[in-house]
């Protein structure tokens, strides 16, 4: 499994340098030409398979199935996306220097504070990773050391996302309410549209996509790893050796809130917009069917599940747009029933089993020798 | 033997669940380094003494004090098991998804913080250590394989392994040979009186010859509370144990 991980990540890293020269330097007319509308297409399935690796650390290797994941994506986007927003400076419809057009239009007169910083980039990154961090910090917290776990804890983190909709829709919070946030012009001074600003952006986000992929390769093989494993498959158990489970499930839930936080400001300016949609509890189910289908408690399945849901989706709401609810229900349901698995843990399960048949008769024996 | 110089102290220990009693103003002294064997009819209330002395269940009333002054009774599973208190359970429980060395590897003593446990790095005296545990319980040669794979008898040894891993002050064992073959059952009383050298340890079990093997001092738990208290022989001979338990 390590040098699947190793193999995936060199990939993702040659894909982050492929995909751009080919979009930028290759002639359109070449057939190693990557059309300009691909790239923040991709770019965006990129932004999910991290969000659905987020996911698995939380649920695939310390058992937290959080059903309001997609609430952590967002708040990283809304982040980035007032950031974005501030760079628009006079350039907005009413020309205001300071206040986005739509605080002008509901006749605000100044900034509120918690929109103050955010014209720097990099006050706006440490908010990205910062708010979604301390939101899953409190809410783990009193969660975990309540011992909610189960569907109680996946029920709870839904209602979290779902009352983050209902605020987000809300328009004196302040954050643009149903529209939410666009009319992005530029990022650190590029424009926002061109199309070597997209490359780049395409390219972050797959090298920061194949940095995750390693960095949990190392925690899942850390002591700390095997110690999450050991909370999912038997809590209790790991309490009375001594570990504080509240505190292994505080650190996976934290650490994987922020890399969805990431996920969604890597998202923001590849799309153009963020609004209160991106919080509905359906997305947050959606990233978790990517999960199951690539092989949750693999590091490379959520990343091949978000990758094929999403080119799934993006073919079937285009062809036949009433149906994709229905694909992706059949999908879950039989992913459930015949790949429990997912697509890459079924295949390391056969893989593994094929060089086993040899050693067979030796595995049962050891059961006498140790009795003597 | 008073609070002050036992290992574990228990007075007065009551436990209901909805409104009966599984221990009943039970009291319990076992001593620095003592074995002691529990025994008593199902439902007598052995595995809810060990959940209370291990903070997975809070008594209703009583005392429970470990060493010299600690009180078991305000901390919590975690805190209990770093104290020195480790636990097998009655029905085998091990990770299965790990393999039989990270199994004692989660269980070695050691520092157990988040952080810690991020950045450990396996020492080479905590490498020697896990092949000795291995070694005692006599499972060094199934050291790769997953739990889940092992046969019933060698997940109660590892169990045991994880306990000695954990290097506690006192062992609490729950019924370490049922649905264990004879052969096994007498290793694993030989196993239990090496341990016994060097640390305290209680153990619950129904299979009176195994207790005989161990020949230490035998408590009698019925309906919650102790009945009798004395060598194998002498508890043997008494006519209330008799009569509830031995004479079924
Ligand atoms: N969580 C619980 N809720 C309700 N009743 C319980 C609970 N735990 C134990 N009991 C009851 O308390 C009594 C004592 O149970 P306990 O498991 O301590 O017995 P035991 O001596 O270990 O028996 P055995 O030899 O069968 O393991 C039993 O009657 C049991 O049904
Ligand atoms: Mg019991």
């Amino acid at each position: 499994m390590r040098r699947l991980t190793y193999i995936a990540a060199a990939l993702i890293a040659a894909i982050a340098l492929l995909v751009p020269v080919l979009n930028l330097w290759v002639p359109p007319d070449s057939p190693f030409h990557v059309p300009d509308y691909l790239v923040p297409l991709l770019g965006k399935y990129l932004c999910f398979a991290i969000l659905a690796l987020a996911l698995d650390l939380a649920w695939g290797y310390c058992g937290i199935l959080s059903l309001g994941h997609g609430a952590f994506f967002a708040l990283g986007g809304y982040a980035m996306g007032m950031y974005l927003m501030r760079q628009i400076g006079t350039r907005g419809v009413y020309a205001h220097p300071v206040l986005p057009d739509f605080m002008v239009f509901l006749n605000w007169k100044e900034l509120p504070w918690y929109w103050y910083g955010f014209d720097m980039f990099w006050f706006a990154a440490i908010m990205v990773m910062l708010v979604p961090g301390l939101l899953a910090f409190v809410f783990g917290w009193f969660a975990f050391r309540s011992r909610v776990t189960g569907v109680y804890l996946s029920i709870i983190t839904q209602a979290l996302t779902y009352a983050l909709l209902l605020a987000f829709f809300r328009n004196d919070m302040g954050f643009g309410g149903n529209n939410g946030l666009t009319d992005f012009k530029d990022i650190l001074g590029f424009n926002i549209q061109a199309q070597s600003t997209r490359a780049v952006l395409f390219a972050v986000t797959a090298l920061i996509l194949a940095g995750f992929l390693l960095m949990l390769q190392y925690v899942v093989m850390s002591r700390l790893g095997k110690v999450m494993v050991a909370v999912r498959d038997a809590e209790s158990r790991t309490r009375f050796i001594g570990y504080r489970v509240e505190h292994v499930k505080l650190f996976a839930f934290t650490l994987s809130a922020v890399m969805a936080g990431i996920a969604g400001a890597l998202y923001v300016p590849q799309v153009g917009i963020i609004n209160p949609g991106e919080f509905s509890p359906a997305n947050s189910i959606e990233i978790v069917i990517w999960t199951a289908v690539g092989g949750r408690g693999t590091l490379v399945g959520p990343i091949i599940g978000a990758l094929a849901v999403n080119s799934g989706k993006s073919y079937f709401t285009a062809a036949f747009p009433d149906m994709w609810l229905l694909v992706l229900g059949a999908l879950f349901v039989c992913v459930t029933l015949f790949l429990p698995k997912g697509i890459v843990g079924t295949l390391a399960e056969w893989m593994a089993k094929r060089p086993a048949k040899k050693t067979h008769v030796p595995a049962t024996a050891p059961a006498t020798e140790a009795a003597q | 033997m008073s609070a002050q110089d036992s290992l574990l102290y228990l007075d007065g220990i009551t436990v209901s669940f909805d409104g009966f009693k599984a221990l009943n103003s039970l009291s319990l002294i076992v001593g620095e380094g003592e074995m002691r064997a529990i025994i008593g009819p199902n439902g007598a209330g052995k595995t809810t003494m060990m959940d209370v002395i291990t903070g997975k269940t809070r008594p209703d009333a009583g005392e429970a004090i470990f060493g010299a002054s600690v009180n078991l009774l305000t901390l919590d599973e975690a805190d209990i098991a770093r104290l020195g208190i480790g636990r097998k359970f009655q029905r085998p429980s091990v990770f299965e998804s790990h393999s039989v060395w990270d199994n004692i590897e989660l269980a070695l003593a050691g520092n157990r913080g988040v952080i810690e446990s991020l950045f450990h790095k396996l020492a080479a005296s905590e490498k020697a250590r896990i092949e000795e545990v291995l070694e005692t319980v006599g499972l060094t040669s199934e050291a790769g394989k997953l739990a889940a794979f092992l046969s019933h008898g060698q997940k109660q040894w590892l169990e045991i392994g994880m306990l000695l891993a954990q290097e506690p002050r006192l062992l609490l064992v729950d019924e370490p040979v049922a649905g264990m073959t004879d052969d096994e059952t007498a290793q694993t009383a030989q196993l239990l009186k090496r341990i016994a050298k060097e640390k305290a340890v209680v153990v619950v079990e129904h299979d009176m010859s195994f207790v005989r093997e161990l020949d230490v001092k035998v408590t009698v738990l019925h309906e919650g509370s102790v009945l009798a208290e004395g060598t194998l022989d002498a508890v043997s001979a008494e006519p209330r144990v008799i009569e509830v338990y031995l004479g079924r």
